[in-house]
């Protein structure tokens, strides 16, 4: 069942630019450009790009909060916009940047309130809030005002009030923002515990990459409104010829260079002893491990894999490999 | 993950908001006002300095010889004075623009990803708020005052209820300018300029400085009936200072149903029209 | 002089939003206006006010309201020593080279606030010539130094109530008992109010001295509560006073955040 269907999906700007005293020019700016996305039921999917890619402008037009400029976009079957306090039911939004929970209320409050706005039957409400209390481990601060939670206790807190009505959908944006590194692990661990029973489809944005690694098997990047790719982390790596490297120390250096198809030299350190090859995939890394035995005394290796940052990193300055 | 505390998608039915969501919307406004007591003690202590203040003019007034000033006599305008000054801590005449800073900031998309209206919120909320601040902003001066001069009395027993019925009126009167002020903020940079007129105004021709009556009786008329200030403070006041005869009282509560209605309707349409802007150009 | 340049940059950043500075710099003449019209409404429904008649009262309204409005533009922005505190963004204050107190104020000298004080002035010339007296050079003296000392009174008002905050944050609307209601309680003769309310407002904190004594002297009144007319030329001496006092409160207040780091 397709959950999120967009297409042509495109939401234009008009900034003002001052050009000298009063006179103002008027200039359009598209922050998404045409976009076309369609998520199934239960997919976790990476949403990630530059800064002013367009990332929360789509996030704000799937929830309702956006009327696009142009194009077709259905949540849940309805379309957002209008039908914003219908869709409101039956999604869950958890912005990274913005609270959700009443500043001034213990979080145990927030939670009794948000089930009467929801309109949660008792139990249900019950069992969703025990099983988060498990989970996030929210025991410890339940009865403590909003304002004084610590950044990561608050963004455990709202995902338990973007769940707590049982959304179909739950949108993430930058969940793990300004998180220390424990808050950001039990985060991840929760997302992935409720991506893995496969009945909340989860659309995240995020700039943590390692967010992407644990979590999404589906990557959509983004960059000027229009989305460059659209697959898993491995199609990214063999589109953009990201590339494993391999390590090895020796205990002295080669007489001669290894020629092999694929196979570079990236770096030479030691006095030659340590070289670090970077592999394309044309020849295997034993074959290229057994050619070195047979040349040299080998002492150590080390395979290093793409990195999703640098192949990122390539795409946000379109430096893609042809 | 399955079981009874799974986190499985509510099975998709017909489900609304009930009118349970706003009683827990107003209990949290009244426990949000209630966990702040320090601010609470501020505030009255404040609004009976001031009630001392107007009352010594308002007793100059009346000393210089008449015995009653523009139909109050003295036991009147004591009443109006300190009933006023824990009046305007109930309908809450001056607040932060809390929800002009949610626009601002962009806060108020998260009110809006919300099955309910963000003014149905703020309204259930403020009526929470009204209520606590019935016990404690509205308790305090009224007894100081009663304690430290001689108060009026209602002589008819309908007073009271009339009196409680038009206060709910006032609040809502009240929450409306006040909802409409913020609201300027979809359009505005800042509301300080709506937020100083709407101080200015609902002061001077409210009836909180002094009663409208001390204007020239056409101009107080016209004040009352056509704009919503005196059903603010003015209007609550004379009811239970019980000027008039219970018709008129009525008459006076219907101007108030009046504003109500035209007011609430007036802030949906600007909400509407608020959140089409924010829909359409972004925050 | 690194607080002019402060300033500067106040005023600069605030004339970005002309409309806004426009609606405020109204705004603030309006709330001038108020006073005035309070005044005017309260002699159309009696002859008199404790004693004194309109002409009388509007001369004290106009010199409070000078008073008032000028403090209000110098230091008024102590009023948000509350939220500096909560914030924690004092500690930014205390860490430059400068006086805390002089930052503070010169954060925003809110240019919207010129509009009350030249309103005020405007008041005070119509007061005076409406006011039954001769205008000496003795009394032309005393109505200009008069709003001057009580800017310095209502000033020290000003820091003395927003010290409050070191000590207790959420104290709300509780310094405007003092400063707004000191305005309201200048404007009028003080032979109105209670015996404990005067000796408090018009003694204690020297209120008396911001309009009531001047404008005795101005018109060469006795006093009904039976004072000495020299006190109408006290202002300055008491003014002088009330900002050490103020001063040191501050200084005390500091000290005390210093050492609690609330």
């Amino acid at each position: 069942m397709t959950v999120i269907e967009a297409s042509g999906l495109r939401k234009e700007f008009t900034v003002r630019v001052k050009s000298g005293w009063l006179r103002r020019r008027t200039r359009i700016v598209a922050a998404v450009d045409g976009i076309a996305l369609s998520v199934e039921r239960g997919e976790m999917v990476g949403y990630i790009g530059p800064n002013g890619a367009g990332k929360s402008t789509t996030l704000k037009m799937l929830t309702g909060v956006l009327y696009p400029s142009a194009g077709q976009v259905r949540v849940c079957g309805l379309e957002p916009v209008p039908q914003r306090t219908r869709l409101a039911l039956r999604i869950g939004v958890v912005f990274g940047q913005r609270s959700q929970l009443w500043w001034d209320l213990p979080l145990r409050d927030s939670f009794a309130l948000l089930r009467h706005v929801y309109a949660v039957p008792a139990t249900e409400h019950a069992g969703r809030l025990a099983h988060c209390r498990r989970l996030l481990d929210l025991d410890a601060f339940l009865d403590v005002p909003v304002r004084q939670l610590s950044l990561g206790q608050r963004m455990r807190g709202e995902l338990t009030a973007a769940l707590l009505h049982g959304p179909e959908v739950l949108f993430l944006d930058e969940p793990t923002i300004g998180l220390d590194l424990v808050s950001k692990q039990a985060v991840r661990a929760f997302l992935a515990a409720l991506g893995a029973a496969g009945d909340t489809t989860i659309l995240l944005t995020t700039h943590d990459l390692a967010d992407i690694e644990r979590l999404c098997r589906r990557l959509v990047v983004i960059d000027q409104g229009r989305i460059v790719h659209d697959g898993s982390l491995d199609e990214l790596h063999a589109r953009y010829g990201s590339r494993r490297r391999l390590v090895v120390d020796l205990d002295e250096p080669l007489a001669a260079p290894l020629a092999l198809p694929g196979v570079t030299v990236e770096s030479t350190q030691a006095n030659g002893r340590r070289i670090t090859y970077a592999l394309d995939g044309t020849t295997a890394a034993g074959d290229l491990v057994s050619r070195l035995v047979e040349a040299a005394a080998l002492r150590d290796i080390s395979v290093l894999e793409p990195d999703i940052e640098d192949v990122v990193a390539r795409l946000y300055t379109r430096q893609a490999a042809p | 993950m399955r079981g009874d505390d799974s986190l499985a998608p509510h099975a998709t039915g017909s489900r609304a908001p009930s009118y349970r969501a706003y009683l827990a919307l107003a209990a949290a406004g009244f426990q949000r006002y209630a966990t702040y007591r320090q601010a609470t003690v501020a505030a009255v202590v404040t609004n009976s300095v001031f009630g001392f203040l107007r009352f010594a003019v308002m007793l100059a007034v009346i000393d210089a010889g008449t015995r009653t000033v523009a139909g109050y006599d003295n036991r009147q305008l004591a009443t109006f004075v300190w009933a006023g000054q824990g009046l305007i801590g109930v309908v809450l005449l001056w607040a932060l623009p809390e929800f002009a800073e949610r626009i601002r900031t962009g806060d108020v998309i998260t009110d809006l990803l919300r099955p309910i209206d963000p003014m149905s919120q703020l309204l259930a909320a403020d009526l929470g708020r009204a209520g606590y601040a019935v016990l404690t902003r509205f308790v305090v001066p009224v007894v100081v005052g009663a304690l430290v001069f001689d108060l009026y009395a209602p002589r008819r027993q309908v007073t009271y209820a009339l009196f409680a019925c038009s206060t709910l009126l006032a609040t809502l009167v009240c929450f409306s300018c006040r909802y409409l002020v913020n609201a300027a903020a979809y359009w505005l940079l800042d509301v300080r300029g709506p937020q100083t007129a709407w101080t200015l105004t609902s002061g001077i021709f409210g009836g909180l400085y002094f009663p409208v009556w001390f204007f020239p009786d056409a101009m107080a008329i016209g004040l009352i009936v056509a704009t919503p200030f005196p059903s603010v403070i003015q209007i609550p006041l004379d009811i239970l200072v019980e000027r008039g005869s219970p018709a008129v009282q009525l008459g006076l509560l219907g101007v108030q149903a009046g504003w109500v209605v035209t007011l609430l309707a007036l802030c949906r349409w600007v909400q509407r029209r608020g959140e089409r802007k924010l829909v359409i150009q972004g925050g | 002089m690194a607080y002019r340049h402060l300033l500067a940059a106040q005023v600069r950043s605030q004339a970005q939003y002309r409309a806004s500075l426009a609606v405020d710099v109204t705004g603030s003449v309006l709330f001038g206006v108020l006073d005035i019209v309070s005044v005017v409404v309260l002699f159309r429904v009696t002859p008199t006010l404790g004693g004194f008649g309109f002409a009388e009262v509007f001369l004290m309204t106009a010199l409070a309201s000078c008073a008032f409005a000028t403090a209000d533009l110098m230091v008024g922005n102590v009023e948000r020593l509350r939220q500096y505190v909560r914030s924690g963004l004092f500690d930014a204050l205390l860490v430059r080279p400068l006086s805390s107190l002089a930052q503070l104020v010169a954060m925003d000298v809110a240019t919207r606030r010129v509009g009350r004080v030249a309103f005020g002035v405007v008041m005070l010339v119509l007061a005076a010539a409406n006011a039954p007296m001769e205008l000496t050079l003795a009394r032309l003296a005393l109505l200009t130094v008069t709003p001057i000392a009580g800017a310095l009174i209502f000033g020290a008002v000003f820091v003395a109530t927003a010290t409050v905050a070191f000590w207790w944050i959420e104290s709300g609307e509780i310094a405007n008992g003092l400063t707004y209601g000191g305005l309201n309680f200048t404007q009028y003769p003080i032979t109105i109010y209670g015996a404990l309310f005067r000796r408090l407002f018009a003694y204690a904190v020297g209120f008396a001295f911001v309009a009531y004594y001047p404008t005795l002297a101005l018109l060469d009144r006795p006093d009904p509560l039976g004072a000495p007319t020299f006190l109408g030329y006290a202002a300055p001496a008491v003014a002088v006073m009330a900002a050490v006092a103020a001063g040191l409160l501050w200084q005390t207040g500091v000290r005390h955040y210093r050492s609690t780091g609330s």
